[in-house]
């Protein structure tokens, strides 16, 4: 029997700073035990619990694409007890994962599909690995016109920069990067929330498209009228949730949003499951 | 089905035998109430008692269990990293566990053995459990196992049942566990023809004398965001305290923390009870939290019980009558009132639907 709450010992191999407020910072780890990497084979949109030793377990998001291979990242806000002692740590200390967690965006049901991706503020991770894992040369072709609308505070508060403006370069994925407001006379991008640049921005609802959103509550809440108003049925919205979550297996019970589970059966829900459930997310 | 007579004086002796091959659990008395308690030193179970006042679920889930231990000192090969905590899964029985607290561990072994994930900790006890099960002569007031899926000589989950026959004990043999058990304590004396009627008329005498109910046959059917939203949830949850004891001393209720425990430079990480009436429960990092009041955890628990179980495994609903949280609720918030409400509940006219 495999014992499902004992983490993989990985090694943090690198720590960036993501953003100008220092809150989020990205974590890049490596298998202490590399046929563990195997083991822990995972698909864009699906989560793990970072083990802190000593302090407890987070559920965060894998922020690498399946496709980049020799470690894992997670990008972390800093909140409570274990993510602010986790952003005190140092390359080279030993730490654990356990995982991979939850369900995927539905790969499977886009292959041939436009994907409309729809982020906010640092609830861009599972995004950004799929926007990667999207983009790797075998799966492109897998997929028609890709849009991604993401948005922040401002120009310091996105996520990483430097892929963003390397995606901006590209033809095979339309970028609408925009930021609340900004003072920045050299920003090149939108301005305003992200509601308003999906009701300009976001292509025509069709069977062919599916839009993913992520981001915090009050993004959604004024995103889901606009997907609405442009005619995107329910069933084509995807949506990732977050709870506050302990085990990441389904059995600590705290996580449920009526008999489904965020950690097992989600986190990835389409509008239409979600309309049959209490919203306590 | 094997049924063993056993007489009551060869009830002690037998059970001291078993005693060199089992770990031996059962209600003994302590000040006012009974409890579960491992049986050393030849301490005999005492089957007199009605029921225990905590259910007996810490015998294979207990309430702080510590799953890996760990080192934070740099100078050793493996710090920080999670080593497997040594456990004890040799054999052990429980005497004298009721049908009701029996049938329970059925349920909660939906919970910790799903097909894509086993709880090991969970799983290990239980299956080193054997479980002898006395059956219930008198029940509680409080009790309504009857119309809960279970009942006073309910067999489900037990390996063996026990029937008090005045001067000895029907045990009607159940599972192979069961009648390893029975021949570890020496008893093999083979009941007379008829103990299986006499066991049945002993169930029907038992059974009649349940007279508080729940109906559940509407539950299944009735819309989930509509129950949801009923409007009674304000009345169920007014009293409420969200002290948990309804979540502790339920024999159904599985919900649990992980904590990281460490002293100096070592420490373990164990798995604890926690409660749904807890506001900690489910509170986000951000402090969002979903079930942010009281009438979100009462209608949590009741939903849950009564209607996310039922949905989801179809096995009936998520309560096997034992009236603990009925008896110990310091507000009185009684399950089988509620479940009357949720069950007679229509989205329209609702007003009229409760009672």
């Amino acid at each position: 029997m495999q014992n499902p709450y004992l983490p993989y010992p990985v090694r943090i191999d690198d720590i960036s700073v993501e953003t100008e407020d220092k809150n989020l910072k990205t974590f890049k780890f490596v298998f202490l035990n590399p046929a563990d990497e195997q083991k822990f084979a995972y698909k864009a949109g699906q989560f793990a619990e970072l083990s802190v030793t000593g302090k407890g377990e987070i559920p965060i998001g894998i922020a690498s694409s399946p496709t980049e291979k020799g470690f894992v990242k997670f990008t972390v806000n800093k909140v409570g007890l274990v993510s602010s002692f986790l952003h005190a740590m140092k390359p080279g200390d030993i730490m654990g994962i356990r995982g991979p967690m939850g369900n995927w965006y539905p790969w499977e049901r886009m292959e041939g599909k436009n994907v409309v991706i729809i982020g906010g503020g640092f609830a861009f991770t599972t995004l950004r690995s799929s926007i990667v894992y999207m983009l790797n040369p075998e799966n492109r072709k897998k997929f028609k016109d890709i849009h991604v609308i993401y948005g922040a505070r401002s120009p310091g508060m996105l996520l990483y920069r430097e892929e963003l403006a390397a995606w901006e370069r590209r033809d095979d994925i339309n970028m609408h990067i925009t930021v609340d407001a900004t003072s920045d006379p050299g920003w090149k991008y939108n301005v305003g929330f992200v509601p308003a640049v999906t009701e300009k921005k976001a292509p025509p609802a069709g069977n062919d498209t599916y839009a993913i959103i992520c981001g915090p509550p009050i993004m959604i809440k004024f995103t889901q009228p606009v997907l609405d108003k442009l005619g995107y049925p329910h069933d084509k919205i995807i949506m990732s949730l977050e709870n506050r979550m302990k085990c990441g297996i389904g059995m600590c019970g705290r996580c449920n949003i009526g008999k489904e589970f965020v950690c097992k059966d989600g986190p990835v829900f389409t509008l239409e499951q979600l309309n049959q459930t209490p919203r306590e997310y | 089905m094997k049924i063993i007579k056993i007489d009551k004086s060869l009830w002690a002796p037998g059970l001291n035998q078993a005693a060199a091959a089992y770990r031996l659990f059962g209600p003994v008395k302590e000040k006012e109430f009974h409890s579960f308690k491992p049986l050393t030193n030849g301490v005999q179970p005492d089957l007199s008692c009605l029921n225990t006042r905590l259910s007996p679920k810490a015998i294979i889930y207990p309430q702080s269990e510590v799953m890996f231990d760990y080192s934070l000192d740099e100078s050793r090969e493996d710090h920080h990293q999670m080593r497997e905590a040594a456990k004890d899964y040799s054999p052990r029985a429980v005497i004298g566990i009721r049908p009701c607290d029996a049938k329970a561990f059925e349920l909660v072994r939906l919970n910790f053995d799903t097909p894509d994930y086993q709880d090991p900790y969970w799983l290990k006890a239980y299956e080193s459990t054997t479980l002898i099960g006395l059956g219930c002569e008198s029940p509680c007031s409080a009790c309504f196992c009857t119309s809960a899926g279970c009942g006073p000589y309910h067999e489900e989950g037990l390996d063996v049942l026990l029937a008090d026959a005045g001067d000895h004990y029907l045990a009607k043999v159940l599972t192979e566990k069961g009648a390893k058990f029975l021949a570890a304590g020496g008893w093999k004396t083979a009941a007379v023809k008829e103990a299986d009627q006499t066991i049945a008329a002993m169930r029907q005498t038992a059974e009649k004398k349940i007279t508080s109910f729940v109906p559940t046959d509407n539950l299944r059917s009735l819309p989930n965001n509509d129950l949801y939203s009923a409007t009674f949830w304000e009345d169920v949850s007014f009293a409420c305290i969200n002290c948990g004891t309804c979540t502790y001393s339920c024999p159904t209720c599985w919900c649990f923390d992980i904590q990281d425990e460490t002293r100096g430079a070592s420490g373990v990480r164990m798995k604890n009870w926690d409660s749904c009436m807890f506001p900690l429960f489910t509170m986000h990092g951000t402090g969002h939290n979903p079930r942010g009041t009281k009438l979100h955890r009462v209608r949590q628990r009741f939903m849950h019980k009564l209607k996310y179980f039922v949905d989801k495994y179809d096995r009936g609903i998520q309560c096997v009558g034992c009236g603990r949280c009925v008896r110990l609720c310091p507000v009185n918030i009684d399950i089988r009132r509620v479940a009357v409400m949720m069950n007679g509940f229509a989205a329209s006219g609702e007003a009229c639907a409760i009672e």
